[in-house]
């Protein structure tokens, strides 16, 4: 349940709490509306006192008479647009004269309510008024959710891409400048993390390589029947060099039905995103288990690990372009956050759905089914 | 510079910029208090007073170095803080703290473009200092 503030400029007092008592027990309901809305009524006998009511509530509307003792109603409507507050107007008024209506309107107020008025006729408006200021601010805020989504693409981007380039740049400087003495010696560990942090560029390329090709067309010409099997020791063998490293163990279960027309490079992606994340977030000497299997409609992978593991809240978010777990388990492990966000595209694309479980400290799973139907009807094309 | 030594509190995730600043620091005679995220950082000037900051912008979460301008400068409404960013203007992203709200709440005295030459850095700081 919703409320919105609803502020009477009225001389008359009968009017203001005819006002009150009538939406006191109206709500008002919208079949696209999260939620139910109701109204708290505030009162003002002079514009003057309106203004001050404004400043200071903030009402979400405004009913507004024109003729008031002091300053009139059109002026405390110019001021609500001068300080472009988000407030929604309507005149209340008991004569409608031509050029105050028009007047008033040009300064944003949407409805006229006739003096007197029945409670209907005044439910009937707010109804409306309402609805309006719902659409407004539904809109807004789905403009600035686009902002913030771009804004994140682009900053995630050039901070990503910049922070290596600054830090090699940084060490590339020390030794021109010779900061640390002339042995070479002094300068190894320089060159050593300048080379990582190119390593980690290079991947940040690669994924925004993928991420950029998924979001086109699947390709029919690509299209193959591919042996799932392959694919996930594929991955493996893509991974073992870090594997090896961090001690990790690969248990593959991947029973007969393996084999799915697509596009090899989509489930390259699939399995190498989810397989390298496995072993990235897992302890050392950890497990990682691939499993390959299928009913009557779906094929089902999953991976496996015995990892760091995610809470609720970090699972919910980590299929987000450049969403990334910042705690001190994922701290020295680097990434763009990009690999999770391109292997969903890809799976939807093949009308697929993809899980995770995780137990913080335990382990997680990522599940990914897709379905069987579209496989024949591809192939039928 | 004058015979005290000014210590400069410096948050940054990324270990090797982290580094190179410190070094640099200490090379201009600065005492540095090098932390790797927002929750050390709050940590230690929970405990120490430093004469100025350099925060990373990015950290923990994406405003990581706002929070902590913020929390530093309610606990010391005197010391500088200087908030530092790889997000380029590119982005049109500026800190210029445009709206009210912003200028609020953000409370930072300068904001710079990571990659800045360590001269330029130090004489920022010097400035800040007024020294
Ligand atoms: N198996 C896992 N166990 C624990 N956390 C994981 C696992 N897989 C992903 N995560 C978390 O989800 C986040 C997003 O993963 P994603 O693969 O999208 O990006 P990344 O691994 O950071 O970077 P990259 O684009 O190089 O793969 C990771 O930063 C990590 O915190
Ligand atoms: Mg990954």
């Amino acid at each position: 349940m919703a409320q919105l503030k609803v502020l009477v400029v009225d001389d008359e007092p009968g009017i203001r709490s005819g006002v009150s008592r009538i939406l006191r027990t109206f709500h008002v309901t919208y079949p696209f509306m999260d939620e139910d809305y109701t109204f708290e009524v505030l009162e003002a006998a002079t514009g003057e006192e309106g203004i001050e009511i404004i400043d200071r509530e903030m009402p979400d509307i405004l009913l507004l008479d024109n003729k008031l003792p002091g300053i009139q109603g059109v002026e405390v409507l110019e001021y609500v647009r001068k300080k472009s507050y988000d407030i929604v107007v309507a005149m209340i008024t008991s004569y409608a004269s031509l050029d105050v209506a028009v007047k008033a309107h040009n300064d944003g107020a949407i409805d006229f309510i006739p003096k007197p008025f029945t409670p209907q006729e005044l439910k009937a408006s707010i109804e409306q008024i309402t609805k309006q200021q719902y659409l407004r601010r539904i809109t807004h805020k789905l403009k600035v959710e686009g902002r913030k989504v771009r804004f994140q693409f682009l900053s995630v981007l050039s901070h990503e891409l910049k922070a290596p380039l600054n830090a090699i740049e940084g060490y590339l400087r020390m030794m021109q400048e010779r900061q640390m003495g002339d042995s070479m010696q002094e300068y190894a560990s320089a060159i050593d993390r300048s080379l990582q942090r190119i390593e980690g560029m290079r991947n940040l390329i690669m994924d925004l390589l993928d991420f950029t090709k998924v979001s086109f067309e699947r390709q029919v010409e690509k299209m193959q029947e591919i042996d799932l099997r392959e694919m996930a020791s594929l991955a493996v063998i893509t991974v073992s060099p870090y594997a090896i490293h961090k001690d990790i163990h690969f248990v593959t279960d991947i029973s007969g039905c393996g084999k799915i027309w697509a596009d090899p490079n989509d489930f390259e992606i699939i399995f190498n995103n989810l397989v390298s994340n496995a072993v990235k977030y897992n302890k050392p000497g950890g497990t990682v288990t691939i499993s390959v299997s299928c009913d009557d409609s779906d094929f089902k992978l999953s991976v496996e690990d015995t990892g760091i593991g995610m809470n609720t809240d970090e699972c919910g978010m980590l299929f987000e372009a450049f969403s990334r777990i910042k705690n001190d388990k994922t701290r020295n492990i680097s990434g763009s956050g990009l690999g999770l966000s391109i292997v969903k595209k890809v799976v939807e694309l093949y009308h697929g759905i993809i899980n995770v479980e995780s137990v913080p400290d335990k382990g997680s799973v990522f599940s990914v089914i897709i379905p069987k139907v579209q496989v024949t009807h591809k192939k039928a094309e | 510079m004058s015979n005290k030594k000014y210590t400069v509190l410096v948050a940054d995730d990324d270990p090797d910029y982290l580094f190179q600043v410190a070094y640099h620091l200490r090379n201009c005679g600065y005492e540095v208090m090098a932390v790797e995220s927002q929750a050390e950082a709050e940590q230690v000037f929970s405990k120490m007073k430093p004469d100025i900051a350099l925060f990373d912008l990015m950290m923990e979460s994406d405003d990581s170095g706002f929070i902590l301008s913020y929390k530093l400068k309610r606990l010391y409404p005197d010391v500088p803080v200087i908030l530092a960013t790889a997000v380029a203007r590119e982005t049109g992203v500026t800190f210029g703290l445009s709206s009210e709200q912003e200028r609020d709440w953000i409370r930072a005295d300068l904001y710079l473009e990571k990659g800045v030459r360590p001269e330029q850095l130090d004489q920022a700081i010097k400035k800040l200092l007024k020294i």
